[in-house]
């Protein structure tokens, strides 16, 4: 008997997607939209989605959302989930809007510990603009802000956002990773579900930072760009667990 | 070969498929090629091959890699 193994998971609408071929957004949409159906969460996620390439995602993603202003989805999310604690609540940002404008949002939440989980999608330029130089963007990468390449000296060092969060006491896990390969792809989608149990649990603030490929402004083929963050962005932001307190003792809303 | 692998098949939605490539790219079996006719979109989608063109048996195994790359949920997978 033949049997379906692989359909469109249930909370992701069976629209057509604006992102360009090869986009990372269209894939990690496709495996938050997956984590929720298996954690049976879909009648109770709150999604809050950006300025910048995904600010449609409510079009894609079938659960309740609210767009928040630029940068400021931590403070969107926090307002949401203090108002209504038992839903799961996410926030889901490019790096420019996270790591650029909203970056304070971003880290008193952070610091604070709201039971939120945040998927920052990092392809290390400012996607819906036209491919600017973001605080993300790598050493030498090349954008049209800075059409010889990033130079730290001039345009300073590339921002580690995720590292950063790690320094504050409020975040519990927080772990990068890609959507640039088979097992990448299946590993992000571990870390998003580990993420949201986070949040579930009541143990603090949970975010997961995913390197997506740009093809259209990394101005590569979406194979070769898939090959450029797998070989190049991951020197300067290596896939790992970040920092897991989930098994520690006195993380469950103290 | 004696051993029986495993049969699969997969089907593309040409309307949703933008041409990316990246399901050519991770296919081990080599079963996926790209149409010689464009959707309304203007791309030119992919679409399995089931090796009848080649006179052979489809040698797809079902294994998902090309949906779970798939970034436009254009390709489903079915297995024995
Ligand atoms: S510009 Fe980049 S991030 Fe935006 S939809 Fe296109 S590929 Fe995706
Ligand atoms: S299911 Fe596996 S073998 Fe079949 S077409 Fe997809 S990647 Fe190739
Ligand atoms: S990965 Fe999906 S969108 Fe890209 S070529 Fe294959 S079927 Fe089309």
């Amino acid at each position: 008997m033949e049997k379906k193994v692989f359909e469109r998971p249930r909370y992701l609408k069976k629209a057509s997607t604006h992102y360009c071929p090869g986009c990372g957004h269209s894939i990690l949409h496709r495996l938050v939209a997956e984590v929720i159906e298996e954690l049976g969460i879909g009648e109770r996620t709150i999604g809050v989605p950006p300025a910048g390439c995904a600010v449609l995602a409510y079009d894609y993603i079938d659960v309740d959302m609210g767009e928040a202003p630029h940068g400021r989805g931590a403070a969107l999310a926090t307002g949401i989930k203090r108002v209504l604690p038992d839903r799961i609540v996410f926030s889901y940002q490019g790096d420019g809007d996270i790591a650029a404008i909203g970056t304070a949002e971003t880290i008193h939440a952070a610091n604070r510990g709201e039971r939120i989980t945040v998927i920052f999608v990092n392809n290390g330029c400012y996607g819906m603009t036209g491919g600017q130089m973001a605080p993300t963007t790598v050493t030498g990468q090349l954008s049209t802000t800075t059409p010889g390449g990033r130079v730290p000296l001039r345009d300073g060092y590339p921002v580690d956002l995720s590292e950063m969060l790690a320094v504050a006491k409020g975040t519990v896990y927080i772990e990068r990773t890609s959507v640039t390969s088979p097992k990448n792809i299946l590993r992000t989608k571990r870390a998003i579900t580990k993420a949201f149990r986070t949040q579930i649990d009541g143990l603090g603030f949970s975010l997961v930072e995913v390197l997506s490929p740009c093809p259209t402004n990394w101005k590569l083929s979406p194979v070769e760009a898939a090959r450029w963050a797998e070989e190049t962005m991951t020197k300067t932001y290596p896939l790992k667990v970040i920092k897991d307190l989930t098994g520690t003792p006195g993380q469950d809303g103290n | 070969m004696t051993k029986k692998a495993k049969k699969g098949r997969i089907t593309v939605d040409r309307e949703f498929c933008k041409g990316c490539y990246l399901c050519i790219s991770v296919c081990p079996t080599g079963s996926i090629g790209i149409s010689g006719t464009l959707n309304q979109k203007g791309y030119y989608p992919v679409e399995f091959l089931d090796g009848k063109n080649q006179g052979e048996e489809s040698r797809c195994t079902g294994c998902t890699t090309c949906a779970i790359v798939c970034p436009d949920v254009a390709i489903e997978v079915y297995r024995e």
